[in-house]
């Protein structure tokens, strides 16, 4: 762990959306480190605050109703959530950026593609029109775009291609973390295939570190160094790949897992989790997960769950994780 | 067993500005009562569009649908509406397929009145409550609308719809898609209950190749408007043949960090289905197309027992 340097290190984050039904805890009291270059997968079901956590390290949260009672974010070692304004300007997009999940949306229907690259880098590096516009070329070339479309429009692009146009957006300025919010759900499997295999070949060139949120485990035993599972908006366990995909120890770990249906082996019935996640707003006391767990005991919805550090990189937040040992 | 659905050489074109878009080109298959029939291929390969023509929400522009024996494809007014009730759909979005005006009971409800299943009040709501209770549904939620609740149980719902006038053939049009992966086994380990205690036939079509693994008994691959290879379930994944689906099968990402993966990469997209050329039409990504791929379209050739491909080059490849 000491050898690479921490880029970005979550302490004890929460947010939460004050609500005329109440207060939402859509994040609870995680943490969570980036060390540089790195990939960490953060993978959960809706509404498991996936990308609550990413607006939050944006400084995109909605405010109000967003709010952050307490938790730091440093980024590069200066405290995010302590940054006026002005200054988030110039680290987003430019330092950390994001790509957002569905191609469609995100960009400009009105504007050229090239223009929009060229908005991007004009804003945070100070060079001329012509020089952004040759930045904005080689960009499209390196995610695969051929120069020559840099005046055409975004309905004039298939759906695997607007994502190659808004990952270009984002690396424009060659940010040292990238936040990608499920970038490749909107695709086809065999276009998906193509965007994975050029992130994580410009991942390694550029050595952005990234945060991946997915619900796809393939694809974060694909491309991922760490991986964090995320419930009811806390991290229940985290740990490397292997400790994750070989050793998983948490029982909603166990679920998701049991839940896909295995390409490789012949089974007659998935073997799902029973009933839904909690109410955000009424989170049970003790684990939130107990209500689904095919292990819960009566201690499960007593007081706080503590997290215990199995090894050196692997941590579960389950009172049973070091007792099934 | 007795085959409840065959389809022969059915087409459907839509006209669109720049001409005719080859939605469903030519396409034979057959599906055995209580049997599922798995239909894959990317979005845009008019997989969508098929299901809808068996169904009659699309009218064919060739061929023709048979039903139990009976041919279906042109039939209209009372004719189609008795024939409707023995064959149900699920829709992919439970978001937008579902009324936001009607609560759960009309929504679930809406079927039985409109072909007068329940000559009484009383049996009505009974025979709601008997559906809401088979597809999981508490009953707490008889009177809640559908933005009062989560997509697991909205689908729930469009299962429900599909099941209340007893049908036997249902199509699923992606019907766990919106889903998350938990909701999602929950509502597969559903259909397929279902499917065991009524007997039903399902076409399910999916773009989630190890979904239709888990559920189909047949499965068939479409690649713009054709059929490339179809084939029993198991057999598809350990004898795959053409050369688009050895490519669909190699880009699923899996989940285990032991699995060598070889992926067959394609260049480009889907080709347009507008006015196509003669000629297979995935000869444009494929790696071993010849001449003869541009110019001559490819038929469903029997490989093995069952298992049919549309590939000039299939034996080469494969040295079978």
């Amino acid at each position: 762990m000491e050898d690479k340097k921490v880029l970005l290190d979550i302490r004890n984050l929460t947010v939460q959306y004050k609500t005329r039904k109440g207060t939402v805890e859509a994040v609870n009291n995680i943490d969570l480190c980036v060390n540089k270059g790195e990939t960490i997968g953060l993978v959960g079901e809706t509404g498991a605050g996936k990308t609550t956590t990413a607006l939050a390290i944006m400084g995109l949260l909605p405010v109000p109703p967003a709010v952050i009672p307490n938790g730091e974010i440093f980024f590069d070692g200066e405290d995010l959530l302590l940054k006026p304004e002005k200054e988030m300007r110039k680290i987003r997009g430019g330092k950390i950026s994001m790509i957002y999940q569905d191609p469609m949306t995100a960009l400009n229907p009105i504007m050229t593609v090239g223009d929009q690259i060229v908005e991007m880098i004009v804003l945070h590096d100070r060079c001329s029109a012509a020089e952004a516009q040759t930045k904005a070329c080689e960009i499209l070339e390196m995610v695969g775009i051929p120069a020559v479309r840099f005046s055409e429009y975004p309905h004039q692009f298939s759906g695997g291609m607007k994502q190659r146009v808004v990952i270009a957006i984002a690396l424009a300025c060659n940010p040292s973390l990238l936040i990608a919010d499920e970038p490749t759900t909107a695709l086809d499997v065999t276009v998906q295939a193509q965007v994975m295999e050029m992130m994580n070949k410009l991942k390694r060139e550029l050595d952005t570190a990234m945060i991946l949120i997915t619900h796809d485990l393939g694809i974060v035993a694909e491309i991922c160094d760490k991986v964090a599972i995320m419930y009811a908006g806390e991290i229940i366990e985290y740990g490397t790949a292997e400790d994750i995909f070989d050793n998983h120890r948490h029982p909603y770990t166990e679920g998701l897992f049991g839940s896909i249906p295995n390409l490789e082996e012949d089974q007659d019935r998935l073997s799902p989790i029973p009933g839904l996640m909690p109410d955000p707003t009424t989170l049970p006391e003790g684990c939130n997960f107990a209500e689904r767990c095919p292990y819960a005991k009566p201690e499960c919805s007593r007081g706080a769950v503590m997290t215990s550090r199995l090894s050196k990189t692997h941590v579960c937040r389950c009172i049973m994780a070091e007792k099934e040992v | 067993m007795s085959t409840l659905i065959e389809v022969k050489d059915l087409k459907k074109y839509f006209t669109v500005p720049k001409g005719l878009l080859h939605a469903v080109d030519g396409v034979n298959f057959k599906i055995d009562e209580g049997k599922t029939l798995g239909v894959v291929g990317e979005s845009g390969c008019g997989k969508s569009t098929m299901g809808r023509l068996l169904v009659h929400l699309h009218e064919a522009t060739s061929g023709s649908i048979y039903f139990d024996g009976k041919d279906i494809t042109n039939l209209s007014g009372n004719e189609l509406k008795s024939i409707r009730k023995d064959m149900q759909m699920i829709f992919q979005d439970p978001y937008s397929s579902l009324n936001p005006r009607m609560s759960v009971s009309e929504l679930i409800g809406e079927p039985l009145r409109i072909y007068k299943m329940c000559s009484s009040k009383e049996e009505y709501r009974a025979r709601v409550k008997e559906l809401m209770d088979t597809v999981g549904l508490a009953e707490r939620v008889y009177d809640s609308y559908p933005h009062e609740l989560d997509g697991g149980r909205r689908q729930r719902i469009g299962v429900a719809r599909a099941l209340a006038l007893n049908p036997r053939f249902i199509v699923c049009d992606e019907p766990v898609s919106a889903l998350d992966v938990s909701i999602q086994a929950q509502i597969l380990n559903l259909l397929m209950d279902l499917q065991e205690s009524r007997n039903l036939t399902y076409m399910f079509i999916t773009h989630d190749l190890s979904v239709v693994k888990h559920i189909s008994d047949d499965i068939v691959v479409m690649y713009l408007g054709n059929l490339v290879e179809t084939a029993p379930a198991k057999r598809l994944f350990t004898n795959t043949y053409h050369p688009y689906t050895k490519a669909l099968l190699s880009a699923i990402p899996i989940p285990d960090l032991h699995v060598e993966h070889k992926r067959v990469e394609l260049k480009g997209e889907l080709t347009s289905p507008i006015n196509p050329k003669p000629g297979c039409r995935f000869a444009k990504r494929c790696p071993y197309a010849k001449d003869l791929c541009f110019s001559k379209t490819p038929e469903l050739e029997e490989v093995e027992s069952s298992h049919f491909v549309s590939c000039h080059y299939v034996r080469e490849i494969n040295s079978l």
